[in-house]
């Protein structure tokens, strides 16, 4: 199991945001988690990702302990470890958050320049053909804020991807994009899925979730209430909540 | 030669050198203000109240008193307090450079506060240390959107050089205005006034070269 999280808790200003949350990905997987806004899916992201520290609970990613509990208390990793985990995982924003002041290359470029210590020559080769795979190479020389919204997130996914991480996050990834630019960026993480990279993908596109998902979650105010294959949760649900939630996206259309 | 009874050729000279010393206040207060100031922004933005408190009220009496006060004061009070005194030029560049450093902090603080959040995230996430956040992905931000307030900032230091005159420093308006009351003339005052002029010019040019050199992309 690539990542393995056991009995998350989380609470801001003491609401809690995650009531014991527990998920395993395995690797080659890809996890779809929906669920209402406000449930806690970006706070459950931003603690596997290191944006956010738990206050409970066991994190295992690529067999490396990034917290766990002693005591009653979550312990975490040395910082070094920290590091590692983080150079194992990715996460690509709802609002991309690529560099403004750097070349579409050189955001794909000086992470692996100066994180990896990567040769330039090679960082080069490396960014060049991501941004062949995403179709993006006659924009190499472009900023930021000459692109599209799709073509920066397609960005963002090649500068997530260039580190190799084992396991890559999607926090609404097509939220902040006008719909006929969604389907670029799912086209791609569909891609990704066929190639087998581990993904663990947030999303409100019903449709998309089911058709790449392999296991779907299904959380609501900070606990998972429902999660199996996309056919049992988006097919048969016995659980009135999430009935009551996928009716509301029922129009959803997504064309693989 | 003369013009309204002011002999030029012996005013000129001394004018010249009154701009140098013009130009070396301008230049040391930005050598030490700047990274002082980067210092102040940092401290501000500290979340322990020990460190940004006491910056804070730096700030606001250097920013909340006449820097003509802090001139005298870094030239008269150290002997009252601790027997002892800085020279005239250096207790100048002293209260310059202690008084600037606060304005520059809090603009240095404003365009760190302007970066997003999600630009420090998305540094954290790829694995830039904090040294590396800093310096390749904040800094180059920070100093595009600061350009415009630190051109301003720096033609008033341009023209804040003449309160030197208080403590007797020979720049240019010290300068200019003696030779005026001297020769019963306001000629002096009005080349001082075109020396002053020139010199901010540069500085306004210069500012919009570099803001033009910060651009990035194209919208
Ligand atoms: N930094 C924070 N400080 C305080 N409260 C927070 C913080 N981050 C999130 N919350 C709260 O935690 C709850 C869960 O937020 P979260 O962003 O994880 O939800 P979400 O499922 O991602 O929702 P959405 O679909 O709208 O993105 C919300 O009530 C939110 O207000
Ligand atoms: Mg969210």
């Amino acid at each position: 199991m690539l990542v393995r999280a056991e009995g998350i808790k989380k609470s801001f200003n003491g609401t809690e945001v995650l009531k014991e949350i527990s998920l395993g990905v395995e690797e080659g997987e890809v996890v779809a988690i929906i669920g209402p806004s406000g449930s806690g899916k970006s706070t459950l992201l931003r603690c596997l990702t290191q944006l956010e520290t738990v206050d409970e609970g066991n994190i295992v990613i690529n067999e490396k302990e990034l917290v766990t509990m002693q005591k009653d208390k979550a312990v975490y990793a040395k910082s070094a470890i920290q590091h590692q985990i983080r150079m194992d995982t990715g996460l690509v924003f709802q609002s991309f958050h690529l560099f403004p002041h750097y070349s579409v290359k050189k955001n794909i470029m000086d992470p692996q320049i100066r994180v990896l210590k990567r040769e330039k020559k090679e960082a080069e080769k490396i960014a060049g053909n991501l941004l062949a795979k995403l179709n993006l190479s006659d924009r190499a020389d472009a900023y930021p804020n000459e692109l599209s919204g799709g073509q920066q997130q397609r960005v963002a996914i090649a500068r997530a991807l260039a580190l190799n991480p084992k396991v890559l996050f999607f926090d609404e990834p097509t939220s902040a994009l006008d719909p006929e630019l969604t389907g670029e960026v799912l086209k791609v993480i569909k891609e990704l899925a066929k190639e087998k990279m581990t993904m663990v993908i947030v999303t409100h596109e019903m449709a998309f979730a089911r058709d790449v998902a392999d296991h779907v979650i299904f959380m609501d105010e900070g606990t998972i209430i429902e999660e199996g294959t996309p056919e049992e949760v988006f097919g048969n649900t016995e659980k009135e909540r999430t009935k009551v939630f996928l009716k509301r996206y029922l129009e959803n259309a997504w064309e693989s | 030669m003369k013009i309204n009874n002011v002999p030029i050729d012996l005013l000129l000279p001394s004018m010249l050198e009154a701009t140098g010393m013009v130009l070396k206040i301008f230049f040391l207060t930005i050598l030490f203000a700047v990274p002082l100031g980067f210092l102040v922004a940092l401290g501000r933005r500290s979340k322990c109240v020990f460190l940004s408190g006491p910056i804070r009220v730096y700030q606001l009496i250097f920013r909340g008193t006449p820097l003509m006060l802090q001139l005298i004061f870094f030239m008269y009070a150290p002997y009252y307090l601790f027997d002892f005194s800085f020279g005239r030029f250096q207790a100048c560049i002293l209260a310059f450079v202690i008084n600037y450093a606060a304005y520059f902090g809090e603009i240095f603080r404003g365009g760190i506060d302007s970066i997003p959040v999600g630009q420090f995230e998305a540094a954290k996430v790829l694995g830039y240390s904090k040294v590396q956040t800093f310096f390749r992905i904040i800094l180059p931000q920070v100093a595009k959107c600061v350009t415009p307030a630190m051109g301003n900032e720096l033609m008033t230091l341009v023209k804040d050089t003449s309160l030197a005159q208080v403590i007797s420093v020979s720049e240019l308006f010290n300068v200019a205005f003696n030779a005026g009351s001297r020769y019963f003339s306001t000629v002096p005052i009005i080349i001082a006034g075109i020396f002053y002029l020139i010199m901010n010019t540069i500085v306004e040019m210069t500012f919009k070269r570099l803001e033009k050199k910060l651009q990035y992309g194209g919208r």
